[in-house]
């Protein structure tokens, strides 16, 4: 579904020469959930806004749905786009419209009628569980209420594919297991291949099938999330784990202590 | 109090709202698309041109730097190549246009600036093109703070008429130089100073109220 080959990306700032990403090739296939994982600063942001051109890579290509994303000029990437969505952190709702409106900004955009529209916010608004908060406001909505529309917007023109740029990183954790319920249904409904990126291990070991890992923009270890907790191969993971598993231990202690 | 009073306060009153009504319409026309270039064409903007956004800038640096009063003697020939006379209310209206606009534009630059660069993102991430993200997204998402703004031009608008009747525009300044400090009528001064007080008052709780609808209407608990 997703064929990435050699993507480097260089950041040039007057104080510095930053290299974001380094010679990246990963292949993603259909209908999968693939997660990118690294610390703060190791690229995958760059790497994931590369996919859909909010980043614009120095070298190499990336092809999603048989069509090479790197060689298209403005008019083909618009195009383009509506089958590629995408998620934030930040939610990134326009709060100048109401939960059907920002579901409907997709359709406006792709022209269709305002019946066609009101059908499809309809039916894509009840598969993200918002049927009761469309005529609400952003501002009115919860964290985890936010996201599902951030989700609804993304899959409003039926895309192939959907990027996931740490979507759960500003939610609470019963929420994230909640978001995360979402995408694993969608997945499964639609036939929907998810990328995301994430810095939670348990992130990727709830909802993921096949990961790769980034360090300093270089892909350090690749291959299905049990192999990564069974067989570890890089530094990086290894300190995931570790890092992630003496968190846990603290938490049961710390639990323990109060009984 | 003098018998003419009534009448002149009344042509004058008359004259200056005439001046920013057209005035204002006039500066937005211009200065609108003026402010959303400068926010576009910005380094990382939707439609990214540095020798744009720096030209444009620098121009609306230099007409900002003429003295009001200067500037409207300067525009008066073009005043009358545009409504075919140098003299009176409408006349006026073209220099204060020009004068205002470049205010109002960096007004609506600021404005536009403190709208989310994701939000951007995200419209363009669903294949948006660069005049429905401005359309759809930038001027919706800062219309609150746009109408703050434009309250802001249209009380500087209203000083700028003042000048412009210093020199035979018309209206409240005009009368106010004329009757209340030329011929010492200081009914007339009070009088257009007390008119003119209710008038900003009024533009800027106008302002105030339709700004504060509609952050109310996006921001009312459901």
């Amino acid at each position: 579904m997703i064929t990435v080959t050699g993507l480097s990306k260089t950041y040039i700032t007057p104080y510095a020469r930053v290299q974001a990403l380094k010679n990246v090739s990963l292949k993603v296939e259909r209908g999968d959930i693939f997660g990118v994982i690294g610390f703060s600063g190791a690229g995958k942001s760059t790497l994931i806004r590369c996919f859909n051109r909010l980043e614009e890579p120095d070298e190499g290509t990336i092809v999603i749905a048989g069509k090479e994303v790197t060689d298209m000029n403005h008019h083909e990437l618009r195009l383009a786009r509506r089958k590629i969505g995408m998620i934030f952190q930040q939610f990134n709702l326009f709060d100048s419209r109401t939960v059907f409106q920002n579901v409907a900004f997709p359709l406006e955009v792709a022209g269709y009628s305002r019946n066609k529209i009101r059908q499809r916010v309809g039916e894509i608004v009840e598969l993200v569980g918002l049927t009761e908060k469309t005529k609400a406001y952003p501002s009115q909505l919860s964290g985890g209420q936010k996201q599902r529309v951030g989700i609804a917007r993304a899959l409003a023109n039926d895309p192939d594919v959907l990027l996931s740029d740490e979507a759960t990183s500003a939610l609470d954790p019963q929420t994230t297991y909640s978001i995360l319920e979402l995408l694993q249904d969608l997945n499964r409904k639609l036939n929907l291949t998810i990328v995301l990126i994430t810095h939670e291990l348990d992130v990727l070991k709830y909802v993921c099938s096949n990961m790769a890992v980034l360090e300093q923009g270089e892909i350090v270890e690749r291959g299905t999330v049990e192999k990564l907790f069974l067989n570890p191969e890089s530094d990086t993971a290894r300190r995931f784990i570790g890092i992630t598993e003496s968190f846990h231990n603290h938490t049961v202690y710390r639990e323990g202590e109060g009984i | 109090m003098n018998s003419d009073l009534l009448p002149l306060l009344l042509q004058g009153t008359g004259e200056t709202l005439y001046m920013i009504l057209l005035a204002t319409i006039a500066s937005l026309v211009i200065g609108l698309p003026l402010g959303v270039i400068l926010v576009v064409t910005e380094k990382g903007h939707i439609m990214e041109s540095s020798q744009l956004n720096k030209v444009l800038g620098t121009i609306i640096n230099i007409v900002r730097s003429f003295p009001q009063i200067i500037l409207i003697v300067v525009l008066l020939p073009l005043a009358r190549l545009i409504v075919g006379t140098s003299l009176g209310s409408t006349a006026a209206i073209v220099p204060l246009a020009v004068g205002s606009a470049p205010f109002l534009a960096r007004v609506i630059e600021s404005s536009l600036k403190e709208v989310e660069n994701g939000k951007v993102e995200a419209a363009q991430a669903v294949g948006a093109r660069p005049f429905e993200v401005i359309g759809k997204v930038l001027i919706p998402e800062a219309l609150p703070s746009l109408i703050r703004g434009i309250t802001l031009a249209i009380i500087a608008i209203t000083g700028f008429t003042a000048i412009a009747g210093a020199i035979g525009a018309g209206g409240l300044g005009s009368l106010a130089i004329r009757f209340g400090y030329m011929r010492y009528r200081d009914d007339v001064m009070y009088s257009t100073v007390i008119i003119l007080v209710v008038m900003i008052q009024g533009v800027q709780l106008g302002g105030e109220l339709l700004a504060k609808r509609i952050d109310k209407r996006r921001h009312k608990l459901g």
